[in-house]
Parts: C-alpha cells; sequence; structure tokens
C-alpha cells in the first residue's frame, strides 16, 4: 500500500491546536457570563471578579495540560 | 551595525527554541552542562529570598503613623493578601494564613518578574522543581489546617462524601478523592509552570525568529524582523500581565483549598 499524504516530524503543535479548542470556548464563557453580570448588575463587580478569576484558571489549567504533554511527548 | 547583526544570525542559531534552552550551563562548576550544583536559578531563588527578606525588615523597621513610600508598598502587598485574598476567602479565620499567603503571593511575583527583567529574563518557576515545591508547601499546609480542625477521619469525609444519594458514592468518592486530595497539588504547580515556561518560549520564538528573518537572503523578508522584535517587546508586557495574575492565581487557589478544608458542614 502506498503512502498517499505523510507527515513527519512532531504532531505535537497540532495536538495542541486541538487541546487549545475546548479550553478556548470555555474562556470565551467565563468572561462572557462575566461581562453579563456586570452589565446587569454594575455593583456586583468585586464580588464576582474572585469567581471569574477562578473559574478562568480551572478551564486554562486543560490549555496548560495540553503544552506540557506536548512537550513530554514530543519527541 | 547590521552587518554584525546579519554575522550573528548567520551562525548556528537556536531556532526554534527547544526544552533545552531552559537548561543553562552552570556557574559552580564553571560552564558544565546539566550541573546539580550552582545554576542561575539557585542565584536568583537566592537573590529573590534576600531581597525580599530586606525589602519587608527594611518598610518595617521603623513603623511610622503616615507610611513612608517603602512602608506603603509592604503594608499595601499585606494588606492585599490579608484583606482582598485571606478575609474575603476563608473568612475572618483567614487572617491566620495571611502571613504565608503575603509571601507566597510576593515570592511568586517577584521570581516571575524576573523572566522579564533585562539580563535576567529567565524565572525559575519555569522549571517545575519550583513551583511543584511550593504546591507541596500549600498541600501540606492546607491537609493540616484541615486535619486539625476536624481530625483525620472526619476530615477525609469531608473531602471525599458531600452530601448525595447513597447510590452515587461508588462513583463520587473516587472522583471526590482524586480531585480533591491528588490532582489539586499538581494542577497547581503545572499551572504556574507552564505559564512561565510557555511565555518563555513565546520570548524566545520572537526574538530569535527575528535574527532568522533578518539572515535571509531576500530583502522583504529581511525588512520584516522588526516587526518579530516588536511582537517581543508587546510580548514582553504581556508577560508581565501574566506574572501577576499567576501570583494572584497562586495564592488565590490556596486560599480556596484551605477553605473548603476547614468549612464546617452544611
Amino acid at each position: 500500500m502506498t503512502d498517499l499524504a505523510a507527515v513527519t516530524g512532531s504532531l505535537a503543535a497540532i495536538g495542541y491546536g486541538l487541546a487549545a479548542i475546548g479550553p478556548g470556548i470555555g474562556i470565551g464563557l467565563v468572561f462572557a457570563a462575566y461581562i453579563q453580570a456586570t452589565a446587569r448588575q454594575p455593583e456586583s463587580v468585586g464580588l464576582t471578579r474572585t469567581y471569574l478569576f477562578l473559574g478562568f484558571v480551572l478551564v486554562e489549567a486543560l490549555a496548560l495540560l495540553g503544552i506540557a504533554f506536548g512537550f513530554v511527548w514530543a519527541k | 551595525m547590521i552587518e554584525q547583526l546579519t554575522v550573528l544570525a548567520k551562525d548556528d542559531l537556536p531556532f526554534p527554541p527547544s526544552v533545552e534552552d531552559f537548561f543553562l550551563p552552570a556557574i559552580y562548576p564553571w560552564g558544565e552542562a546539566n550541573s546539580p550544583w550552582v545554576t542561575k536559578f539557585t542565584v536568583l531563588i537566592w537573590l529573590a529570598v534576600a531581597a525580599l527578606i530586606a525589602f519587608f525588615l527594611l518598610a518595617y523597621r521603623k513603623p511610622k503613623l503616615v507610611p513612608t513610600r517603602g512602608q506603603w508598598m509592604a503594608e499595601s502587598v499585606y494588606g492585599f493578601a490579608r484583606d482582598n485574598v485571606a478575609k474575603e476567602i476563608i473568612g475572618h479565620e483567614g487572617v491566620r494564613f495571611a502571613p504565608y499567603l503575603a509571601t507566597l503571593f510576593s515570592f511568586i511575583l517577584l521570581t516571575n518578574i524576573f523572566g522579564i527583567i533585562p539580563f535576567i529574563q529567565i524565572s525559575p518557576m519555569s522549571h517545575i522543581a519550583f513551583p511543584a515545591f511550593l504546591a507541596i508547601i500549600s498541600y501540606v499546609l492546607y491537609n493540616a489546617a484541615g486535619i486539625k480542625k476536624h481530625g483525620f477521619w472526619r476530615y477525609l469525609k469531608s473531602q471525599t462524601m458531600p452530601p448525595a444519594p447513597k447510590v452515587l458514592y461508588p462513583l463520587l468518592i473516587p472522583l471526590e478523592f482524586f480531585s480533591n486530595l491528588v490532582l489539586r497539588p499538581f494542577t497547581l504547580a503545572l499551572r504556574l509552570f507552564a505559564n512561565m515556561f510557555a511565555g518563555h518560549i513565546i520570548l524566545l520564538v520572537f526574538t530569535l525568529s527575528g535574527f532568522v528573518l533578518l539572515a535571509s537572503d531576500n530583502f522583504f523578508i529581511k525588512a520584516m524582523s522588526p516587526f518579530a522584535w516588536l511582537m517581543a517587546i508587546i510580548l514582553t508586557l504581556f508577560e508581565l500581565l501574566v506574572a501577576v495574575l499567576q501570583a494572584y492565581v497562586f495564592t488565590l487557589l490556596t486560599a480556596v483549598y484551605v477553605q473548603t478544608s476547614i468549612a464546617t458542614d452544611h
């Protein structure tokens, strides 16, 4: 069987690109919710900021796992 | 000037940057690769510790009612950790943890900012060992606080058995155990490490690609290299944001974990 298409080198970059889709959507949702909350209730701006960062970092962790494992399995 | 840069660029440029760029030659013994003795990171860690101790001691040597600039800075760092992190997340009990949180915040902030200070330009936190050790300290702290408050078995129960129908327990207990007692220190360390690591790689990519573009024979490609360097400058400012944010986030998550471990049953 002959190869119709082939990729050489590391696929880690493509793997990281795929891994970043989910966290990208997630971080978008987190900030969208925060903006909506502050637009509806401007006085809640300080109240929800802590939870904004909390949600942001928990989602971001997935993308960062992607970076770390991209380098771990790069070879 | 341009000639020199081109000659420099035509030398074997380390492009694209790789993990090897994080393992610098040792300071003692001089120039040795992968040395376990004194490296740039060792020096930076000691420097950070010394600078922080000196800063807080000097700022508070003669506290005045109307604070001087140094005293004001030290007070606002501690006040931030106490009021905006400890009290807000943990509540009144949290003041006990404020010294640890303030130390953690200022230490991580300083070592992160090393990543963009000219001539230092690498953060010790881009080596997994340093964030991992900070995460271990936080892990021991919040578990010890929880065990001290509830006793070992009640603490274990509060961490692994959330109020839920009994049918779900075979599924819930392993999951909660894994996420609360195993995964937390890993994500805590990995988050800080990966941010600093990726930040350094990004700066290397843009700085080095400026030289690579300059080494090109095509004039139009050569002319692109200032844009790569401009991008490197912009991303340096972005790294400042990341440095502050990650220091805050590490402190915030430590406070949240302490809060969940000492929270009384609802």
